[in-house]
């Protein structure tokens, strides 16, 4: 959770790497070095792809679903991924996040990414509690105030407790471009260092003036539905990769669409969501190679939206 | 909810088909042999209604209501607080509904509003065939699309086929009680959105059921307003 690597963190290191060493030799070959991104307010160090959870992690009690999920955390981290982000609003997904980093021996990599998504916000802290006790974890690197929920009164707490250092960050959330004028409102207001948004190369509302807003205000940017829920990657299997591609070092379009994304200045992190080790582990080869220029990302738009 | 318009039915879907189905899987392994038992409890509404029938009594509704009840009781219990709410916050108020509507087949049961005579018209046989769909060809439909027989969704265990085959009992009693109908519509209707969004092939089966249960009740104008 905190950059400095205690001895029990270094144990856990090595029994990371060790669990690494054991994986399949696709997703070994994922140990290569990730882009990695500061979030403003500290200058730490993110990698510019992280793991969503919304759907694929709501496996309730099934065991077999469970460690299928655990399994796409150990070829995360195991590929040099850190953030993970989680809602209360998803099911069984914080739980079964619980369960997969017990597993895990709590890798030192993880950063946490929650929400607080409660009404009345007086609820706020205890909703937090228990999603602490859910992951596990002693305190979460980054708390959002989930789409806009209460966000007043939210957002005074999270501050709060930054302050007595029970979270490390500070965000806001939204989907879809839903509410983009009272997030705008509160990026100019309030001291946050995170905001989360829907951004991909079909859905580029937020290039006019949150991403623009997002680097004057010194925000890190996390984006949410990097694939439409997998519709777009589903669109796209149906049409070949074009030449292209290869001078992005990209094997698939969801490493293009990746791409295309984290390639934007003001993107700190995207979290495509998965189900699946390979799709992991090649979500996380976006974060490596070369990233496309401005010409070449308005070609992505152009190509993709003509499809 | 802010601009409630920009959502649609799959903003609201929390979980994968994969995993929809797998909660299935997971109940019928954990109740096994429920499946057989719930079959013939199920089974047993047909027969003893023909026995009574023949035996010139006309109270096999009161033993369809009871059995009837103890289904809705069981998946409340069974599947929709231990597995469904796992996977969606609505399952425990879901649960709530199935129990009060036991309680109202069991209340239809004690006041005998349930009236199951010989289903002399079409109406009352569509009925009945409505009711042994829900029973035999519900869990078959697993097959038919593809999926593993161990998902199979039976009546008493499920919630599809046990609120079809009760819009089926009801539809083919001689005067229905509306209050009778409201929680298995309501449940047709989310079932049928659910399903929908999840691009199931069987999705518009239990709208349908819905839709025939309305008609065949409606149709001869037998509902009745109020269980007195």
């Amino acid at each position: 959770m905190t950059p400095r690597l205690s001895r029990r963190g270094l144990l856990r290191s090595s029994f990371a790497a060790v669990g690494a060493a054991l994986l399949p030799p696709m997703a070994r070959a994922q140990s290569a070095p990730v882009l990695t991104r500061p979030v403003p307010s500290t200058g730490e160090k993110l990698p510019v792809v992280g793991l969503g959870t919304w759907i694929t992690f709501n496996v309730g009690n099934d065991v077999v679903a469970r460690d299928a999920c655990t399994d796409v955390m150990r070829a995360f981290f195991a590929g040099g991924g850190r953030l993970i982000d989680s809602s209360p609003m998803y099911g069984s997904s914080q739980p079964v996040i619980g369960y997969g980093l017990g597993k895990l021996n709590h890798p030192p990599a993880l950063f946490a990414a929650e929400k607080v998504w409660i009404t009345p916000a007086s609820r706020g802290r205890g909703q937090m509690d228990a999603s602490r006790r859910y992951w596990n974890v002693p305190r979460f690197d980054l708390m959002q105030v989930h789409n806009l929920l209460a966000w007043e009164e939210h957002l005074r707490t999270l501050f709060a407790m930054k302050e007595a250092g029970q979270i490390r960050y500070v965000g806001i959330t939204t989907s879809e471009g839903r509410r983009h004028r009272d997030f705008e409102q509160i990026m100019r207001t309030q001291p946050l260092d995170f905001v989360q948004l829907t951004y991909n190369v079909l859905d580029r509302e937020a290039e006019s003036r949150l991403l623009p807003l997002a680097r004057d205000r010194g925000m890190a940017v996390i984006i949410n539905r990097p694939f439409r829920e997998g519709e777009l990657t589903r669109k796209l299997a149906r049409h070949p990769l074009p030449g292209w591609a290869a001078e992005i070092e990209c094997k698939s379009w969801a490493q293009v669409m990746l791409k295309f994304i984290v390639s934007h200045p003001a993107v700190t992190c995207a979290i495509p969501a998965t189900t699946r080790v390979d799709h992991v582990t090649e979500n996380l080869r976006a974060a490596g190679g070369p990233m496309p220029d401005d010409a070449l990302r308005a070609r992505i738009a152009a190509h993709v939206e003509k499809l | 909810m802010p601009e409630w318009w920009t959502y649609s039915l799959s903003d609201f879907l929390m979980f994968s088909s994969r995993t929809y189905y797998r909660q299935f899987e997971l109940l019928n392994a954990e109740v096994w042999p429920a499946q057989v038992v719930a079959l013939a409890l199920g089974l047993a509404i047909p027969a003893l209604w023909w026995r009574k029938l023949r035996a010139g009594q006309v109270h096999a509704g009161r033993i369809a209501a009871i059995i009837l009840a103890a289904a809705w009781l069981w998946v409340a219990w069974a599947y929709l607080l231990g597995h469904y709410d796992d996977i969606n916050w609505t399952g425990k108020y879901f649960a709530a509904g199935f129990a009060l509507q036991a309680l109202l087949l069991i209340f239809a049961a004690a006041r005998n509003h349930l009236l199951l005579r010989r289903p002399g018209d079409g109406f009352g046989r569509a009925g009945v065939a409505l009711f042994a769909l829900a029973l035999i060809g519900y869990p078959l439909l697993t097959i038919l699309f593809h999926r593993p027989w161990t998902q199979a969704e039976v009546f008493g265990i499920a919630p599809d086929p046990t609120v079809m085959a009760t819009l089926g009992i009801v539809a083919a009693a001689a005067r229905p009680h509306w209050q009778l109908l409201v929680l298995p519509l309501i449940w047709c209707a989310y079932s049928g959105a659910t399903l929908w969004t999840m691009e199931s092939p069987d999705a518009a089966l239990l709208p349908a059921a819905a839709g025939l249960a309305i008609v065949l009740v409606a149709g001869k104008g037998r509902l009745l307003p109020a269980i007195h």
